[in-house]
């Protein structure tokens, strides 16, 4: 298969915080780190599906202007951008094991229509919603 | 709009993140503060900034939304209910229910289970979002229907 979704991103408030909580948390894996003067294009694959890249981007300027960028910070900070699901085989063991490495989980794993789901964010303020899928 | 420090909104945020998960408990300004490292007086005010409602409307619609859902998707009684959605009594309970969706529990209960739902394919969470009561929608909400009611009878 050769089409399809390659890059998907996520502002965040730090990369470098961003990185230590995708790869060092997550256990996700970095793909791209490619810097170009203070500009950093950064994204991480999940283990199992290398072709698709979730892009850890900062909001700055050149790229947006100063205002907008601000805004955008904000909005991450306050949770409001949209939803983020990371599906795992056992929602409460990857919540133990998450929880252990310090992510900051919002609502504990529970049982509901046949499947397991816990929320956690990361630093910036983006919300997953982890979810076991149904058996 | 001011503009906000996102350090500071992501400890507000802490705050509303708690709240969600534990709408039921009691929520006094100073024990939020706390969680967000500020002020009581700076966060009742940053709060409302930040995400338009002062906390402790906020922690009512979060409250009247899982009462909701828990009327629409359970048999659980309406005075359990109002135990576990954060209320020390039936009365209370109910006249806030009426104030913010303009029926009662047993009303919207009836007519939420008389309906067909198709909402399993999305995460709970958002279809629970997308049901909160928005205080300043069920006002307008009320006096259309004050004002439908009155065409009718015409």
């Amino acid at each position: 298969m050769s089409e399809g979704i390659g890059v998907v991103g996520l502002y965040v408030h730090d990369q470098d915080e961003a990185l230590d909580f995708y790869v060092g948390k997550l256990g996700f894996q970095i793909h791209t780190d490619a810097r170009n003067g203070n500009y950093r294009w950064l994204t991480v694959k999940h283990p199992n599906q290398p072709s698709f890249e979730l892009g850890l981007f900062l909001p700055q300027e050149p790229v947006l202007d100063a205002a907008t960028a601000h805004t955008m910070r904000e909005m991450v900070a306050k949770g409001a951008m949209p939803p983020l699901v990371l599906v795992v085989d056992d929602c409460r063991a990857a919540y133990d094991k998450l929880r252990a490495k310090g992510v900051e989980f919002i609502q504990e794993p529970i049982a509901r229509f046949g499947g397991v789901d816990a929320n956690f964010r990361d630093p910036s303020g983006n919300a997953w919603k982890m979810i076991e899928a149904r058996s | 709009m001011a503009s906000q420090d996102p350090a500071l909104l992501r400890r507000l945020l802490r705050a509303k993140d708690r709240m969600d998960a534990a709408s039921e408990e009691d929520w006094p300004v100073e024990r939020l503060a706390n969680v967000s490292g500020v002020s009581d007086a700076h966060f009742a005010r940053s709060f409302k900034e930040a995400f338009g409602v002062p906390p402790h409307r906020y922690l009512l619609t979060r409250r009247i939304e899982r009462a909701k859902a828990l009327l629409r998707d359970s048999d659980t009684p309406i005075i359990e209910i109002a135990f576990q959605t954060g209320w020390n009594s039936l009365g209370t309970f109910g006249r806030v229910f009426r104030d913010v969706t303009g029926e009662s529990p047993s009303e919207l209960r009836a007519r939420e289970q008389a309906s067909a739902y198709q909402l399993d394919q999305i995460p709970h969470c958002f279809v629970s979002a997308a049901y909160r009561p928005d205080l300043k929608i069920a006002v307008s909400e009320k006096r259309r229907r004050e004002a439908g009611d009155r065409t009718d009878t015409e």
